[in-house]
């Protein structure tokens, strides 16, 4: 902004407020005109569409099998692989944190690597490894164990995509907090554990929380990955974002929007949940 | 505390999906592909009806659609199917060479070379054909913009393809100005997708084009859908035979045993009840006496353009059209 850095910089926090009202009006303007015509009416085109044949429409389309078929394997889904992502980054974010150790950033760069490969690439890798034709696809037949095209094809799946959410918010957290509690904590006789749960675990548990709510988010909403490894088959395979565009494609409008009104509530839920964190943390950081 | 609840949102979870599976009925999977939706949901519940009639035993069938090309994919990468209904022998074919799941000479098994229906490729425009579409040449005027799959993934556009080059070679008189000619045609269509759901949603919710390439069945399924007024039929004079057969999965139906239940499901698909369904949801139906004579009118008759006449079969197809870097590779460069 070239109006505030041509003044001399006073130190004083407040010289941004020294815009001209009509800057920061119109720039407040732009923000909720874009966040009305990119967010919240596509939310509520999903809601009107969803209503659009009324109530009894809505919920007789939330409560066929297929649908509740479809509610279950997303939670069930989810039930699965927040805990194991958590646990996961738990462990990751204490080594990474606490420990020096040779590969240190290469194992920070792996965490991250689910954030830049294509969900779709994460499906395919798991049809490649676990597929009739794959590494392991002779063996699992022979054993008739299902992965690709059932639910631990789909869980995996998740898992990959959902992998470094924990660990991704608990690592600067970590770094940040410090070890000189747990230090004194040890030095005062209590175990590795004791350790663990009376003072690490309350230093970060908002941070936690936060991270463990967007790998709820992403495990039930995630598509692409759980796509390629679905098989799509109705009732079984289908998660709830799958469901939506098996609906939509069956000119099934109100299904497909009422599917998709409740992942928008979901989304609508972590969020409230989210700002209700950051408070939470914001106010134990200032404590 | 979190881990208590943590492991009570584990055990709800696996027991709200033990719910799900607790009941020990025989279950048919039935892999096909894009538009058969609506037909087979039909056709499950009359065949469900007639097998506890006939056994008194309750079976459950399931659905799954996609493109065709990628369901043949799923089926051959390990999806369960205890019978595929897809969209063209060449994709069965695949089945059987690569998985190797049931034996090569497939479509000698059930009547009417497997084909307990078929259908043919037409065109849907907008209300009043405002560009005046009659034929397959329209297509490759300038301005036109064209709807279709692509034919790599999706079965329908196959046949969309090699419609075109046969009415290319017809009408131009050689190989290489059929290639032109559906090159001309493929310059036209601004997006690909992966079925031909797809292309119809893009075509009519999307209100992309102004013509959609499709199945017969499903240009007709979609002014059912919409409602005839925004769109539509044009029936070129000459299309092309689209032969759309079933097989059962030996191995895996083996495997599961459902072998009898998958037999019986698709010798059903012949019977009255299987026929006149199958009419009724825009297929051609293989014994024309079954069907709705009411239905039936909707079937305009046409020249056929076919595959094993016009092409000399699939695999020859495979080679010539779809390979890495045959024809279409050629053709289409986005």
């Amino acid at each position: 902004m070239h109006v505030t850095s041509s003044k001399p910089l006073s130190g004083n926090p407040g010289v941004a407020l020294t815009d001209p009202a009509w800057v920061r009006w119109s720039l407040v303007g732009v923000s909720i005109a874009v966040i009305s015509l990119f967010l919240i009416l596509p939310l509520a085109t999903v809601l009107i569409e969803a209503l659009s044949k009324g109530w009894q429409a809505y919920a007789s389309s939330l409560t066929l099998p297929d649908t509740l078929a479809a509610m279950r394997l997303t939670l069930l889904t989810a039930a699965i692989t927040v805990p194991l992502t958590t646990v996961f980054g738990v462990s990751a974010a204490w080594a990474i944190a606490r420990f020096d150790f040779r590969g240190k950033s290469l194992l920070t760069t792996l965490i991250d690597l689910p954030f830049s490969v294509s969900p779709v690439i994460a499906g395919l890798i798991y049809v490649l490894i676990f597929g009739a034709k794959g590494w392991f696809g002779p063996w699992l037949s022979e054993h008739d164990i299902k992965v690709i095209f059932a639910v631990p094809g789909i869980v995996l799946a998740t898992l990959f995509v959902t992998f470094p959410f924990v660990a991704r918010e608990l690592i600067p957290l970590m770094q940040e907090i410090g070890h000189e509690e747990e230090e004194a904590a040890l030095s005062l006789g209590a175990s590795g554990w004791q350790t663990f749960f009376k003072v690490t675990l309350p230093n970060i548990k908002w941070g936690l929380l936060y991270g463990v709510l967007l790998c709820n988010a992403r495990a039930m909403g995630e598509f692409g990955a759980v796509s390629v490894v679905s098989g799509h088959i109705r009732g079984l395979t289908n998660t709830l974002p799958l469901h939506v565009e098996v609906s939509y494609n069956e000119y099934d409008f109100v299904g497909a929007f009422a599917s998709a009104s409740v992942l928008a509530s979901l989304a609508v839920l972590t969020l409230i949940f989210k700002t209700l964190l950051e408070w939470k943390q914001s106010q134990d950081r200032k404590a | 505390m979190p881990k208590k609840i943590i492991l009570k949102s584990i055990l709800l979870g696996l027991a709200l999906f033990a719910s799900g599976s607790a009941f020990a009925e025989r279950t048919l999977l039935n892999v096909s592909y894009d538009p058969t939706r609506e037909f087979y949901q039909a056709f499950n519940k009359e065949f469900i009806q007639y097998w506890k009639d006939k056994t008194g035993e309750e079976v459950n069938v399931q659905q799954s659609h996609g493109g065709g090309g990628k369901q043949t994919r799923a089926v051959i990468d390990g999806l369960e199917a205890d019978v595929v209904t897809l969209a063209l022998s060449g994709d069965i074919d695949q089945i059987a060479e690569r998985a190797g799941l049931f034996p090569k000479d497939w479509q000698k098994r059930l009547p009417n070379n497997s084909l307990p229906y078929t259908s043919t490729i037409v065109f849907l425009v907008r209300k009043g054909n405002p560009k005046a579409i009659k034929n397959w040449d329209d297509l490759a005027k300038d301005g036109v913009a064209v709807i279709t799959p692509n034919p790599k993934t999706s079965g329908g556009a196959r046949y969309n393809y090699l419609a075109a080059w046969a009415f290319g070679v017809k009408t131009y008189g050689s190989q290489d100005a059929a290639k032109e000619f559906v090159k001309k045609i493929f310059k036209n269509v601004p997006v690909l997708d992966s079925g031909a759901r797809g292309s119809t949603t893009t075509f009519i919710q999307r209100g992309m084009g102004d013509v959609l390439i499709t199945w017969e069945n499903e240009a007709f399924l979609a002014l059912k859908e919409y409602g005839a007024g925004d769109f539509e039929i044009v029936v070129p004079p000459t299309s092309i035979k689209a032969e759309t057969p079933v097989t059962v999965v030996d191995k895996i139906a083996k495997k599961n045993g459902n072998l009898d239940l998958a037999e019986a499901y698709l010798q059903y698909l012949y019977t009255p009840v299987g026929q006149k369904l199958a009419a009724k949801h825009f297929y051609r139906p293989a014994h024309p006496e079954f069907a709705d004579p009411e239905d039936l009118k909707r079937f305009p008759k046409l020249d056929f353009y076919t595959i094993d006449g016009d092409f000399g079969g699939w695999a020859t197809i495979q080679k010539v059209h779809f390979d890495d870097d045959a024809h279409f590779d050629q053709i289409y460069t986005p």
